[in-house]
């Protein structure tokens, strides 16, 4: 395939390996945060941590979209499903994500018409061909996915659809990481940066983190190339005594970000003076929300949302997984209350997630397969 | 020797080392507890069914253990193979079934009444039988066109004749508009078991060769886009055929080298590899260089989000094979029409039992699990 083939090449990453052996100061350990769960995925999916001297571990950040919906958000949707007339649509990961009472897929098998969908775009035309029904979109996800939410409300708009709602659950990736930076309990060197998010909006609000924390950041790729050559290149500022953003996504990332992306949710859009995380609690200016002038799109104006608040379930340690606290298989229900066909948390649940990609690639004796599977 | 054939050699050394510390790090004796509680028995807890109960993964496999099997018990259900094997005063029988509700009900290359007759001979093909009589059970929608009926009825009778299978008994049901979606087949089979072999998800030994009959992963994807809800169109068509010529070849060619045929249908290659690990108690280790994949499909499923490995095919079947008999099983596969893209694709070893692991073309390793949820509904 091309585009991907060559950033899974194997012999490349074998020498990537060396550099970054190479470039580990002896007798240094470095703890990296990936931020983006989609890097989480593909660190397990490829194995790449077999590319990785001892002296480096990866901390898997917040960054999955799915991973941060709180239980009470999940109700609030399904409250939602469960009014006359309305069909939700949602993206396919969400499905699955525990509530206070049940899954969207849950709801759905007791008779709430809960549909999956690909894109925001689909969710509208399900609003299109079924005009007695009110079609409610639940729209989740960090800057990456806000535009094209935006840009559907405009759409709806201009074709005058008038049964289409946005029941919106948009984060903020900045936010996100001034918490974890905040955190009294993490030890982080550096970060590999956001990539998709980073399309939308650039470098230069990661400068902070550079700047007034020290600890550089390299937006990265999600091939699992991009995110060795990340590896390396943080590596290479400390080797250099340097502490930046660098940009190695710089195929996809413009610094500036996009402008047009940026204006058409500014548009649409207005950021919530805060908002509750999934085991990160309350945060400020983490979200957006409709503007009042888009309230007729708004299914928390239309429908008169519950606002429910459920607390996490107590063996849950989602939190200080999403906080890269601790790994995935040191939560103690981890893989036996808590596995994907019965998640208690949300990080078992997307494939983005730390502890699902934990399970479902990396749930093997390294010690006992690693020599056993050299080639 | 074929590249192919060499690509899962390092494999085979793999698998003989038995490392495990004396001494299991935290991380280890967590993993060992997941594993205990993974050969639990298993329990559903859903109160109501959900699509992934028919997804082909977990789900599916608890269903069918905790309420069929437990309510049906007897020992020729037990082995849950893809058919039972009946042993009759004239000889050996298979005897299986198997319910079609694809949707789009046509689609390139094929539709749900080839595939309804396909589906069952396989099954059969798989036991290693040679098939002889289909039944035929039809769930129609009221108002569903009566020329598209015909259709599906003249495609299951080219199905039949190309398989060598009569189709002698059914029943059609007719329930009002909205009940059913248009047009439902459910197919049962028998088969004559001729030859002395026992084909078994259990009979899988360390060492043992893991080969695939060709490229997969083309009716999953060629349904999946024939439905139109993605925009994205590709050159691709589905694989449905009946494999008994194919697995009757692989059979006269590697005898009782054959350990197991599985067509990979519901649940792709990756669910057959883990129920082979589960049953046989040993681990499977594929090579993802080794994969045959089009780039087609695999560019559709990389839109997707779906992982190849896990996607149907009516066409493909997984055979693991005694060392001694690869080369001649490779050869016989690809003697035929069906088996031109036939490749090892892993090989069975000791360590960890139970798992499936999958050498990255990245030069890593990761474990090929059992499926939890649908990405694909409604495929077969």
């Amino acid at each position: 395939m091309r585009y991907v083939d060559e950033y899974r090449d194997g012999d490349k990453a074998r020498a990537l390996a060396t550099a970054i052996a190479a470039s580990c100061e002896p007798g240094r350990r470095y703890s990296f945060m990936e931020i983006c769960g989609g890097h989480t995925h593909t660190i397990y999916k490829h194995g790449l941590e077999d590319h990785l001297p001892e002296a480096i571990t990866l901390v898997h950040g917040p960054g999955c979209p799915v991973c941060v919906i709180p239980m009470g958000r999940v109700d609030d949707a399904i409250a939602l499903a469960e009014q006359p007339d309305v069909i939700l649509t949602s993206f396919g990961d969400m499905l699955r994500v525990p509530g206070g009472r049940g899954s969207f897929l849950d709801s759905k098998a007791a008779g709430a018409d809960i549909r999956m969908v690909y894109s925001p775009l689909d969710a509208l035309k399900v609003a299109r061909n079924n005009p007695e029904k009110r079609v409610v979109f639940m729209a989740i996800g960090f800057e990456t996915t806000t535009p094209s939410t935006a840009m559907t409300i405009l759409r709806a708009e201009a074709e005058g659809i008038e049964n289409f709602s946005v029941f919106c659950n948009h984060v903020r990736v900045v936010p996100a990481i001034t918490a974890i930076l905040d955190s009294p309990d993490l030890r982080l060197d550096g970060f590999v940066g956001p990539g998709h998010v980073s399309t939308v909006i650039g470098c230069e609000p990661y400068e902070f983190i550079a700047r007034d924390h020290g600890m550089p950041l390299v937006c990265s790729g999600f091939e699992p190339l991009d995110i060795l050559s990340s590896i390396h290149g943080l590596l290479q500022q400390f080797a250099d005594g340097r502490c930046e953003v660098e940009n190695e996504y710089a195929r996809v990332v413009p610094w500036a970000g996009n402008p047009k992306a940026l204006a058409v949710i500014d548009e649409v859009m207005e950021v919530r003076e805060t908002f509750e995380w999934r085991g990160l609690g309350w945060i400020p200016d983490s979200a957006m929300r409709l503007r009042p002038e888009y309230a007729r799109f708004d299914a928390e104006q239309i429908f008169g949302v519950p606002g429910v608040r459920v607390a996490d379930p107590p063996a849950c340690q989602c939190g200080e997984v999403l906080r890269g606290a601790i790994k995935p298989w040191e939560c103690k229900v981890f893989g036996t209350a808590c596995t994907p066909e019965t998640p208690i948390g949300t990080c078992m649940v997307s494939s983005e997630g730390a502890c699902a990609a934990y399970y479902n690639f990396g749930r093997f004796s390294r010690s006992r397969v690693k020599e056993a599977t050299a080639p | 020797m074929s590249p192919h054939e060499t690509t899962a050699g390092w494999a085979e050394e793999a698998v003989r080392e038995h490392a495990g510390s004396p001494h299991p790090s935290r991380e280890e004796q967590v993993l060992e507890r997941i594993a205990r509680a993974r050969a639990r028995k298993p329990r559903i807890r859903e109160e109501r069914i959900t699509l992934s109960h028919g997804a082909g993964g977990k789900a599916t496999h608890t269903l069918i253990e905790a309420v069929f099997l437990e309510a049906f018990r007897n020992p020729l259900l037990e082995p849950l193979e893809d058919g039972a094997s009946l042993v009759t005063a004239a000889g050996r029988l298979a005897f299986t079934t198997d319910s079609f509700v694809v949707s789009p009900l046509f689609f390139p290359g094929g539709d749900i009444g080839d595939l309804a007759v396909n589906g069952t001979v396989n099954d059969l093909a798989m036991c290693g039988a040679r098939p002889l009589y289909l039944s035929a059970g039809f769930i129609l929608e009221e108002g569903f066109p009566v020329a598209d009926l015909q259709r599906i009825a003249a495609s299951m009778a080219r199905a039949a004749e190309a398989a060598g299978v009569q189709i002698v008994t059914g029943d059609t049901k007719v329930v009002q508009r909205g009940k059913a979606d248009g047009c439902y087949v459910t197919t049962a089979g028998v088969g004559m078991l001729e030859r002395d072999v026992v084909l078994s998800a259990a009979a899988a030994r360390p060492g043992d060769a893991v080969l695939v009959s060709g490229p997969i992963g083309d009716h999953g994807i060629t349904v999946m886009l024939a439905r139109g809800e993605l925009d994205i169109s590709a050159d691709v068509v589905s694989d449905t055929a009946s494999l008994h010529g194919i697995a009757a070849d692989l059979l006269d060619a590697a005898g009782d080298g054959v350990r197991l045929l599985r067509d990979a249908t519901r649940g792709g290659v990756a669910t057959i590899c883990n129920e082979v690990a589960v049953a046989s108690g040993v681990a499977v280790v594929l090579e993802e260089k080794a994969l045959p994949v089009r780039p087609v499909v695999n560019g559709a499923a990389e839109l997707l989000g779906i992982d190849p490995l896990y996607v149907a095919c009516e066409g493909r079947f997984v055979a693991v094979v005694a060392p001694e008999q690869v080369a001649a099983a490779l050869a016989a596969l690809r003697a035929h029409p069906l088996g031109e893209g036939a490749v090892r694709i892993g090989t069975v070893g000791e360590d960890p039992p139970g798992l499936v692991l999958l050498r990255t073309a990245f030069g890593g390793t990761r474990i090929v699990d059992l499926l939890v949820g649908d990405p694909l509904p409604r495929i077969c």
